[in-house]
């Protein structure tokens, strides 16, 4: 019988919120893109990545307010989605949607070699800003401030982006240009320049992941590469066609992926994601939340 | 058919016979063999993810697991259980086998982008395995392999030895996936690759299909691995990171996909061009092969080979 540790639980378990938060905006990151697009978008650990370096820079470097971090880490990295989608993605549309992936393959692998090259591959770490550090005395547990900020910063972003597309003008068209791109350009509306903001969208929700990890992680280049096979899986068990369902799916694994540690199998961490994706492809193939062909 | 594209019988044949007239002579005309055998290793690999990209429209992000596996199974049976070289490369190949018919299974249970996920996710599970077994070394990997004597009685510590063993495995490897692309098996691989559901309409069980391709090319994919062990003298997690499966896509993608030749071409151009560029570009080099990536993506999609036919082809109708 392994020692169930059950003083770590709580503590483990916040943690488990905090990376449940990332893969949550970074799988609904990737839902955005493929609903509008067809495209997987492996670069989104670099992205998210470079959100996290923006953060660390902003702060760290020129020792310039966390808040502003918060607002110009996602808006540069959708920049750089804009770049991306009208220099690269949009030559591909008519293609095999496979050619997507590997296209983002060879920017993930150029953004994260650059990186590599000025940064090397130890981490840079900077501490909270004041009104978020310290912790708090739950009674149970201590719970560190900037974790459950984190947490409740991913789900209000979650959260406003659901509300954004389910709810909004704005998110019928997006939803309608997912049904049929065609039938929505033919009543006027700009299909391309939405294709465009939808990408930068999805990048700056990665950017936005980046800049909440700078402060709990180690920010280096390679962050985001073994990240976004995670969230990969995730996104294979949650099933793309559904906004609630990624979030659910990504705040519920992250959770799930502590429970070897709390059993007293830490090593198994690692595979926990990887282990319930090939279980849920035997079961359900088309994902939890997604819909059979 | 024939063995470079339609229409190109004659030309195909001898541009493979002057190639295997290349790789006979290589050693004795200043080529390190070393090096030869080391893209040989990669071509195999290539050439058995194409069977299952380029004539199957399987895209596996995920080869490196077997390409790898297969390694650490090869440099520890070679290293502990003293193994004679082709009993070491057998069991790195069963082992690549096994693991493929395991992945294989799970992941044709979807298809086109998130098959590339699945096998992608189950590939980095297997990282973490050989991350953490007690077997492989972890970090540091296996080093100082020693090749042994082919059948316990011929040493192939010698290079040109080694060469001629290597060239031989792939020459009987290139046969061997001519045979598979043009059998009767193979036809319908390329029926499913065209139009699957018209495949599963006609009768055929796609999903046995399919998983048969997959532990095919797992295996061929292992035994470059476990080649690459015996000509290196290693095995590191180098060969496993999904780096490597993203490196043998690039590699059939150059050549050209869906050629025949395209892989085994595109992997001389990849190893060719690391170790050009591993002296002088140092770090720069990922960054080089991810925008060359990007390049094919976007411009040169049909790669050397696939180029090559298709002016072949432009050049015939003007004739």
């Amino acid at each position: 019988m392994p020692d169930i540790n059950l003083q770590a639980l709580p503590g483990l378990l916040m943690l488990g919120l905090v990376n449940g938060s990332f893969y949550a905006i970074l799988s609904l990151g990737l839902a955005v893109i493929f609903g509008l697009l067809g495209v997987v978008n492996f670069a989104h650990g670099a992205l998210y990545m470079i959100g996290a370096y923006a953060a660390w820079y902003i702060n760290d470097r020129w020792n310039i307010s966390y808040w502003w971090a918060l607002l110009v880490g996602p808006l540069l990295v959708g920049a750089l989605g804009v770049v991306i989608e009208r220099v690269f993605l949009k030559r591909l549309y008519k293609l095999d949607p496979l050619y997507g992936l590997l296209l983002t393959f060879g920017i993930a692998l150029v953004l994260q070699g650059v990186f590599l090259q000025y940064y090397g591959s130890s981490g840079q770490s900077y501490s909270p800003p004041d009104q978020l550090s310290g912790a708090t005395d739950l009674g149970f547990m201590v719970l560190p401030n900037y974790r459950a900020w984190v947490v409740l910063a991913s789900l209000g972003i979650c959260l406003g982006t659901w509300f954004m597309i389910e709810r909004t003008q704005l998110g019928a068209l997006l939803r309608a240009g997912t049904e049929n791109p065609a039938l929505v350009q033919a009543f006027g509306v700009n299909v391309p320049l939405m294709v465009t903001l939808t990408y930068a969208g999805g990048c700056a929700l990665a950017g936005f992941a980046g800049v909440l990890s700078s402060a709990v992680t180690q920010v280096n280049p390679l962050m985001g590469a073994n990240l976004i096979i995670v969230v990969f899986a995730v996104v294979v068990i949650g099933g793309m066609g559904s906004i609630m369902g990624s979030i659910v799916t990504g705040l519920a694994l992250g959770l799930i992926e502590k429970l070897p540690i709390v059993l007293g199998y830490p090593e198994a961490s690692n595979i926990v994601v990887f282990v319930i994706m090939a279980i849920v492809l035997m079961i359900r193939p088309a994902g939890l939340f997604g819909k059979e062909k | 058919m024939n063995w470079l594209g339609q229409g190109t019988e004659r030309a195909g044949k001898i541009a493979w016979i002057v190639a295997l007239a290349f790789l006979l002579v290589a050693p004795f005309v200043g080529v390190y063999p070393i090096f030869v055998a080391q893209a040989l290793c990669f071509a195999i690999f290539a050439m058995a993810f194409n069977l299952l990209l380029g004539y199957t429209g399987l895209l596996s992000f995920g080869h490196a697991a077997f390409f790898g596996g297969a390694a650490y199974v090869t440099a520890w049976l070679l290293q502990e259980k003293h193994l004679t070289p082709e009993l070491a490369l057998l069991g790195g190949v069963a082992g690549a086998a096994v693991a493929g018919a395991v992945v294989g299974a799970i992941a044709i249970r979807r298809q086109g982008i998130y098959f590339a996920m699945v096998t992608l996710a189950l590939s980095q599970m297997l990282f973490f395995f050989f991350l953490q077994a007690s077997f492989t070394g972890g970090e540091n990997g296996l080093n100082g392999i020693e090749r042994g004597k082919l059948f316990g009685l011929i040493p192939l510590d010698n290079d040109l030895t080694l060469y001629f063993f290597v060239l031989a495995i792939f020459v009987g490897v290139f046969l061997l996936v001519l045979r598979i692309v043009h059998s009767p098996y193979g036809q319908v691989l390329k029926a499913i690759r065209e139009n699957e559901p018209r495949a599963i309409s006609l009768g055929y069980n796609v999903d046995r299909y399919k998983l048969l391709a997959f532990v095919l090319s797992a295996s061929l994919a292992g035994l470059g691995g476990a080649l690459k062990v015996v000509v290196m003298h290693l095995a590191t997690l180098g060969d496993v990171r999904w780096e490597q499966s993203g490196e043998v896509i690039l590699m059939t993608l150059l050549g050209g996909l869906g050629t025949f030749a395209g892989p085994a071409v595109g992997a001389f151009v990849v190893v060719g061009l690391q170790n050009y560029l591993s002296d002088r570009a140092g770090s720069w080099t990922t960054v080089i092969i991810g925008a060359i990536f990007v390049l094919c993506v976007v411009a040169f999609r049909k790669g050397f080979v696939g180029e090559l036919l298709a002016w072949q082809k432009r050049r015939a109708r003007k004739a």
